[in-house]
């Protein structure tokens, strides 16, 4: 009985129907057809956010590796270059670097002859990879540092070369322990990815942002646009515990 | 004994500061086996650790099989397959099953195919006696079986040399007799083997050179009737006097 009366008055109340003036849950009441018009209008920037920021953290988990390998060399000059790619690129705010990259970087192209123009999709990606790299570069060093050294000197013995050895022997290794902090990065990843709204990139945020420009709902609709991250966070949580538990079943040690 | 296969002149070698090998001679021969024994710190590991490269020595030379020890990468991977090296911890790859472990360098750095690196390990998982272990992932297998899989990754590269660096230490008592009865049959086969150990019956068993070393230093080097029965030096008889006797 009092679930029932519960339900009704949280229905009304986000319907918009209650004697309060203030809310305006309507523009997003699947009920209604504007309403409805409204979620698909904004739901469908999931795709962009998703596309976004699979490709900016598939480039940035082959982009960490390679600057956190030679973070790991025995050559000075090597480790040097991995401190300040990892100082300089980890300082920038990501919204200066999102307008450096898209505003800036094709007038350096063109400074260079060549014409190769950055549009909203690309110039987030880059952006957000880039950024993102000098963090999973750090995660990749720490993961591989704590790899016992008789591993490397085991494989070396065993006729192994460098790639050899970090292929077969360290990196599979090394995979489970950097696999959560992996995770959390791409988690961080696909909620820097509301930044590229600005440079007019059609993802979440950005159709929030325009809806709210025609509706004038901000509370409704950022509130949906709240759901719709989390819900996406959710999933991928889901999708790394499941990778998790998977990976640590064939290793017996 | 045939021609050296190790040739150690006047090696130096210093962590920082810290001098911790002291122009070190040391000549093993084809088919001879050597035995490094002395208290800790003494820089007995760091010597056989010097002749597959896995420390960098800063004077002196070393050359395996004739091949002299320089920064050149291509001397070093021909050394280093003629080396093969036993470790106090094992250091097998725990996310490989005990025939990955094996066929992993024949396949990779041999261009072994998988039939060829396969009979091959299970040939030498015989010889040390766990032909039935082959599928199991070392952390399910017991430390003596660990270090026996280990010294059968270690023949896999068929090396001409075989260094152990304190294989029985990490042991415990009851399970240090069934890898030194393997190390005693490869003696017999005639490997050249070059062993950092204080199993000192095992020593007194396959040893045609006893070495003692102190403090960075090979203080006494002799057969070891003669090394058992009368060392020169009064460190070393301390030294046997205390892992003898105890």
């Amino acid at each position: 009985m009092f679930g029932k009366t519960a339900l009704l008055s949280i229905l009304l109340f986000l319907t918009g129907c209650s004697s309060s003036t203030t809310w305006g849950w309507y523009v997003i009441n699947p009920m209604t057809n504007t309403g409805w018009i409204n979620i698909k209008f904004l739901v469908q920037g999931m795709g962009s956010t998703i596309l976004i920021s699979l490709i900016a953290a598939g480039i940035s988990i082959l982009l960490g590796l390679a600057v956190a390998l030679p973070g790991l060399s025995s050559r000075r000059g090597w480790r040097i270059f991995n401190r300040v790619y990892v100082e300089f690129v980890r300082s920038i705010p990501l919204l200066p670097m999102l307008f450096w990259v898209f505003y800036g970087l094709p007038l350096v192209f063109k400074s260079m002859g060549l014409n190769i123009p950055i549009d909203p999709f690309w110039g987030a990606i880059i952006t957000l990879a880039l950024s993102d790299s000098a963090f999973t570069a750090e995660i990749y060093r720490a993961g591989i540092q704590s790899i016992a050294k008789g591993q490397t000197e085991a494989a070396q013995t065993v006729g192994l070369n460098y790639i050899q050895t970090m292929r077969y022997v360290i990196l599979p290794q090394a995979i489970r322990r950097i696999l959560p902090p992996l995770a959390n990065q791409f988690i961080y990843v696909v909620k820097m990815s509301a930044f590229a709204s600005v440079i007019g990139m059609q993802e979440l945020t950005r159709r929030a942002n325009e809806l709210v420009v025609t509706e004038y709902r901000p509370l409704e609709i950022y509130s949906l646009l709240i759901v719709e991250y989390l819900v996406l966070v959710l999933i991928i949580s889901a999708g790394v515990r499941w990778l998790e538990r998977r990976m640590g079943s064939d290793e017996q040690s | 004994m045939g021609k050296s296969a190790i040739e150690m002149v006047n090696v130096n070698k210093w962590f920082g500061d810290f001098h911790v090998l002291k122009d070190i001679n040391l000549q093993v021969g084809s088919g001879e086996r050597v035995v490094i024994c002395g208290p800790s710190g003494s820089g007995k590991s760091t010597v056989v650790r010097c002749i597959n490269r896995l420390e960098v020595h800063q004077k002196g030379t070393i050359r395996v099989d004739g091949i002299e020890l320089t920064q050149d990468a291509d001397a070093i991977s021909a050394i280093r397959s003629e080396v093969g090296m036993v470790f106090q911890q094992f250091n097998l790859f725990p996310h490989l099953t005990v025939l990955e472990n094996l066929t992993l360098g024949p396949i990779k750095a041999r261009g072994l195919s998988k039939a060829q690196a396969r009979e091959k390990a299970e040939h030498y998982l015989e010889r040390v006696r766990i032909p039935e272990q082959a599928d199991k992932y070392p952390g399910q297998l017991s430390g003596g079986q660990q270090q026996r899989v280990a010294i059968a990754r270690s023949l896999c590269m068929e090396p001409k040399v075989l260094l152990f660096d304190e294989p029985t230490s990490a042991l415990d008592p009851e399970m240090i007799s069934e890898v030194l009865d393997v190390m005693i049959e490869l003696a017999d086969e005639g490997m050249t083997m070059v062993v950092v150990t204080h199993e000192m019956g095992f020593a007194r068993k396959v040893a045609d050179q006893m070495i003692f070393m102190d403090a960075g230093e090979i203080v006494e080097a002799a057969p070891p009737a003669e090394f058992f029965e009368n060392p020169s030096s009064a460190r070393c008889r301390k030294f046997l006097s205390q892992i003898l006797h105890h």
